[in-house]
């Protein structure tokens, strides 16, 4: 299972506690993984990425194992140590606007 | 015995303020949707348990969150606001055309007869519709593909829709109002536009005659005298008494006539109510005094409402969609301020209490009559 944290606001959106457990198929990608939570969250469509474009919001960062993955394209695979749920998938509001 | 339910909409959230007829002992409610922006809540007319809300964060974009239970609950409907067809450009700042690009809901407009259909007007402006009850939205893309867009610019709160006004005795009629486009009229559901905005004098524009432009903060009409309208700009207080066609300065003796909310007492049609401040670089009251002005003439002749407001030491603003008016009689009148103050009038201004002091900026203010 892919585990996923996401910011206090999303989670209260989505009404989850906690991290998400994901099942993703295939290889585990940034896309896979932001597929299947909103697949689950259908409220989350659109405040991470774009409805359309799938373009990443400009204050929503993306952090695994200690590194950013902001600006990875969304199919790289994400660490081993997050598809093999070791280590958590980190969605992080920016820290902007003061 | 019926009352009024106050929606307060905030840069860190929302509240539902209620009272009975009497409007003296207030129930506050809040903060719905803690930490976001909430630049507008209304209600259905033709079912006032039927809310519809703009949240939005810089971080998070932009939900639209719906009630059928006066505000008491909510649940996220449709966020996905996509331009139909070729999106085109518009001016920017600096005169280079730039593309248009969502950025959030500025205004809300349920329909006058049915719950689920509601308009929604956003940056950058365009006018979008709902008939799901939000759960999806289509652009009307008449307004956006006027022949005039590509030389529409933003104001300094960005290129907003803000303003929409059905008119209630012709069902194909929609006035809006752009910053800084100025006003357009629909006559046949949004299908096509044209600006109304002969007569509005702007500073800075040369050409008199310009067709748009103009920095429109909001217009206001009484659902019993569709074709009168009252503006105001950012400066002038202006007044059309052919719909929209022609408009002319009632500013009078205000004292500043720079502001925003402009809105009509609720029995009296050439009542009507503005907040004047300072100017465009000074954007709270003048002279440290919070004063609404009223005028009974439809415009030209202005007092100020005092009693019960802050004289001395006060330097808030009161935003465009930030003030409304009850239908109760004696009529009630609400606004909130930049500072996070909502004052009531249960007296058609005569005399304010505040409701509430210490909310967070006040972006927006809507007012239900209950049966």
């Amino acid at each position: 299972m892919i585990r996923v944290v996401l910011p206090a606001h999303l989670r209260t959106l989505a009404h989850v506690d906690g991290e998400v457990k994901l099942h993703v198929e295939g290889q585990v990608t940034q896309r896979a993984v932001l597929d299947a939570l909103e697949a689950r969250y259908p409220t989350l469509r659109g405040t991470i990425r774009d409805h359309v474009t799938h373009q990443r919001r400009a204050f929503v960062r993306v952090f695994a194992c200690e590194q950013d993955l902001s600006h990875e394209p969304p199919d790289t695979p994400l660490p081993e140590a997050v598809a093999m749920g070791v280590e958590p998938l980190l969605i992080v509001g920016a820290m902007a606007g003061g | 015995m019926g009352g009024v339910r106050v929606l307060v909409g905030t840069r860190k959230g929302a509240f539902v303020l209620t009272a009975d007829a009497k409007r003296e002992r207030w129930d506050i409610n809040g903060p719905h949707f803690a930490g976001w922006e909430i630049y507008h809540l209304k209600g259905s007319p033709a079912d006032p348990n039927r809310l519809y809300a703009s949240q939005s964060s810089g971080w998070f974009g932009q939900l639209i969150p719906r009630s059928n239970d006066g505000g008491k609950t909510w649940e996220p409907v449709g966020n996905k606001f996509v331009y139909e067809g070729v999106t085109g450009t518009h001016q920017w700042y600096d005169g280079t055309p730039h593309p248009w690009e969502f950025a959030r809901v500025w205004h809300l407009e349920p329909s006058l007869t049915d719950p689920d259909t509601v308009y929604a007007g956003v940056e950058d402006a365009a006018l979008f519709r709902s008939i799901d009850g939000g759960q999806t939205w289509q652009e009307l893309p008449g307004l956006r593909g006027h022949g005039s867009a590509p030389s529409w610019q933003p104001g300094a709160g960005g290129m907003c829709l803000h303003t929409i006004v059905l008119d209630p005795s012709l069902p194909g009629r929609i006035f809006i109002a752009i910053s800084a486009a100025g006003v357009f009229r629909s006559d046949d559901a949004g299908k096509t536009w044209r600006p109304m905005n002969r007569g509005l004098r702007s500073e800075g524009i040369p050409d008199p005659n310009a067709e748009v432009g103009h920095c429109v903060h909001r217009i206001a009409m009484h659902r019993s005298r569709p074709g009168v309208l009252f503006m105001q700009k950012h400066w002038d207080v202006m007044r059309s008494d052919d719909a929209g066609e022609s408009w002319r300065e009632v500013s009078g003796n205000l004292p500043s006539d720079f502001g925003f909310p402009i809105d009509v007492h609720a029995h009296e049609p050439d009542t009507i109510y503005v907040v004047p401040i300072k100017s465009d670089s000074e954007h709270y009251v003048s002279e440290g005094k919070l004063r609404v002005y009223r005028s009974r003439t439809g415009g030209h002749e202005w007092e100020a409402l005092t009693n019960g407001l802050p004289q001395s030491h006060c330097y808030v603003n009161v935003l465009r969609d930030a003030m409304a008016v009850d239908a109760l009689d004696p009529c009630g009148v609400y606004f909130g301020t930049t500072g996070g103050q909502v004052y009531a009038s249960a007296d058609a201004g005569d005399s304010w209490a505040p409701i509430v002091r210490d909310l967070p900026s006040v972006v927006s203010v809507e007012v239900q009559t209950l049966p």
